[in-house]
C-alpha cells in the first residue's frame, strides 16, 4: 500500500465530515420542517460516510488511531478538507448551492472510486454513491427553485455562485498524493473528474437562470491543511467534548 | 449462560430472526437483509452484517442486539464482523416483508431503478397509501425521520405516512 493512501482517505473523509457539521447547524433551523429534516438526513449520510473513512484511513496509517482520534483530536492544519466547505453556512441558498456543487463532485468522485483495488473503499464508495444520487436531486431541485425563483430568491442564489465559485477549482486540482494513489489503482485523479462536473452544473444554473461568474483566480489551500479562519471556530465546537473527557463513554 | 451443541447455520439464523430492527420493529435484522452471513464456531458463532446507510445510528444498537439474542441462547463467544460489498440495498427484502411494512403503515419500497447516475430531477414512481390503498398521493420529501424513509401524503384519506425509500 502506497503512503499517500492515508493522506488521501483524510481528504475523502475530512470533505465528508466538515460539511456534514455545517450542515448539522440547520438542524432546528431549516426554513420549512421538511427542509429541516432533509438537510440533517444529509448531514447524517455525510458524517456516516467520514466515520467509514477515518476509520479505514486509521487502519491504513496504522498508528493505532481510530475514527473518534482522527475526528476529534487533530487540529485544523492537519485537517485536509477543501475550502468550499468550511466556510460558514451562510443563508439558505448558500447552504443549497454549496450543498450542489459538492454533491455532484461526491458522485462522480464516488462512482469513480468504486472501481479502487480496495475492496473496502469500493464498498463504501458503492454506498456513497447510492446516497449522493439524493443528495444531487435534492440540491439540483432547490438550485433552479431559488435561482427561478422570487427576485430575492434569485439574488440570493447567484450571491452564493458568486461567492462559492472561486472555492470550485481546487475540488480538482491533484499534486503528488492524487497522482501517486490514481497511479496506484487506490484512487481516483480529481482532474479527470473536473469535466463532467462543469457540464452537469452548467446545465442546472442554466435552468434555474443563474450565471457563472467570470473569475479566474482559485482559492487553495485546505488539501495542505492551509484553512480559513473559520474551520478552527467550527472544530472547537466540534471536539470541545471529546477533549474536555477523553475517553468518556455513554 | 447455557452452553449447548453447535448449532447449525439454520437454527442460528432463526435466533438471529428475532432480532428485530429498532427504526421497523416489524422486521427482523435478516428479513431487512442487515444479517449478510453467520457462520458456527466452537461455542460461538461469527455473525457478518452490512450497515443500510452509512450513518444509520442504529447500527450500534443492532450489534448490541446481535450479541444478546444469541447469547441468551447459549452461543458466545459472539463475534461480529462489518462488510461493505456489495452494499446493502431495499431489493433484498422479501415481498413477505414488504407486506408487513405496509401492514405497520410503511409504505414498502419500490424496485430500485439503475438509471444515469446524475438523475437532476425527481422520477417520483406511483407510491400505494398504506392505510386506504389509494394510489392518489403524493411525495413530499425523500427525506423523513430516519435515514430509511421518505414523507409522503394521500390526497384520498388526508393521511401522511412514510415510505421505506428504494435504494
Amino acid at each position: 500500500m502506497t503512503a499517500s493512501f492515508f493522506p488521501y482517505l483524510l481528504r475523502l473523509a475530512d470533505d465528508r465530515l466538515v460539511l456534514g457539521h455545517r450542515l448539522s447547524e440547520w438542524c432546528g433551523h431549516g426554513p420549512i420542517l421538511e427542509e429541516d429534516i432533509a438537510l440533517a438526513n444529509v448531514s447524517l449520510d455525510l458524517i456516516g460516510e467520514a466515520t467509514l473513512l477515518l476509520k479505514l484511513a486509521g487502519e491504513a496509517e496504522g498508528q493505532g488511531r481510530n475514527e473518534d482520534a482522527l475526528a476529534y483530536f487533530r487540529d485544523s492544519a492537519d485537517y485536509r478538507n477543501a475550502l468550499m466547505v468550511e466556510l460558514p453556512k451562510g443563508d439558505f441558498g448558500f447552504t443549497i448551492v454549496r450543498q450542489f456543487f459538492f454533491s455532484v463532485y461526491s458522485l462522480l468522485q464516488m462512482d469513480a472510486l468504486t472501481r479502487t483495488s480496495n475492496a473496502d473503499l469500493a464498498g463504501i464508495a458503492a454506498k456513497a454513491v447510492k446516497e449522493s444520487r439524493y443528495h444531487v436531486r435534492h440540491s439540483a431541485e432547490w438550485v433552479v427553485t431559488l435561482g427561478d425563483g422570487t427576485d430575492e430568491s434569485h439574488l440570493r442564489a447567484q450571491r452564493a455562485v458568486d461567492d462559492l465559485w472561486r472555492y470550485t477549482g481546487e475540488l480538482f486540482m491533484a499534486d503528488a498524493i492524487d497522482r501517486e494513489v490514481s497511479d496506484a489503482g487506490l484512487g481516483v485523479n480529481p482532474e479527470t473528474l473536473a469535466e463532467r462536473w462543469h457540464e452537469e452544473v452548467g446545465k442546472t444554473l442554466e435552468r434555474a437562470t443563474l450565471t457563472i461568474p467570470s473569475v479566474t483566480y482559485m482559492q487553495r489551500g485546505g488539501r495542505d491543511g492551509k484553512h480559513t479562519e473559520h474551520l478552527g471556530h467550527m472544530l472547537a465546537e466540534m471536539q470541545i467534548v471529546a477533549r474536555s473527557h477523553p475517553g468518556a463513554t455513554w | 449462560m447455557v452452553k449447548r451443541a453447535i448449532l447449525s447455520r439454520e437454527e442460528l439464523f432463526s435466533i438471529l430472526d428475532t432480532v428485530m430492527d429498532p427504526e421497523v420493529p416489524v422486521l427482523s435484522v435478516v428479513e431487512l437483509g442487515i444479517v449478510r452471513d453467520v457462520l458456527a464456531t466452537d461455542d460461538g458463532a461469527v455473525v457478518t452484517v452490512t450497515p443500510t446507510y452509512s450513518g444509520c445510528p442504529a447500527m450500534r444498537e443492532i450489534e448490541t442486539e446481535i450479541r444478546r439474542a444469541l447469547e441468551e441462547q447459549g452461543v458466545g463467544p459472539v463475534t461480529i464482523r462489518t462488510t461493505y460489498s456489495p452494499a446493502w440495498t431495499t431489493d433484498w427484502i422479501a415481498p413477505e416483508a414488504r407486506a408487513k411494512l405496509e401492514a405497520y403503515g410503511i409504505a414498502p419500497p419500490g424496485a430500485v431503478e439503475a438509471g444515469e447516475l446524475i438523475q437532476l430531477t425527481r422520477r417520483v414512481a406511483t407510491v400505494r397509501c398504506p392505510y386506504c390503498k389509494s394510489v392518489h398521493t403524493e411525495q413530499k420529501s425523500e427525506f423523513g425521520s430516519t435515514a430509511c424513509k421518505s414523507i409522503w401524503f394521500c390526497r384520498e384519506c388526508r393521511q401522511p405516512f412514510e415510505q421505506f425509500k428504494a435504494i
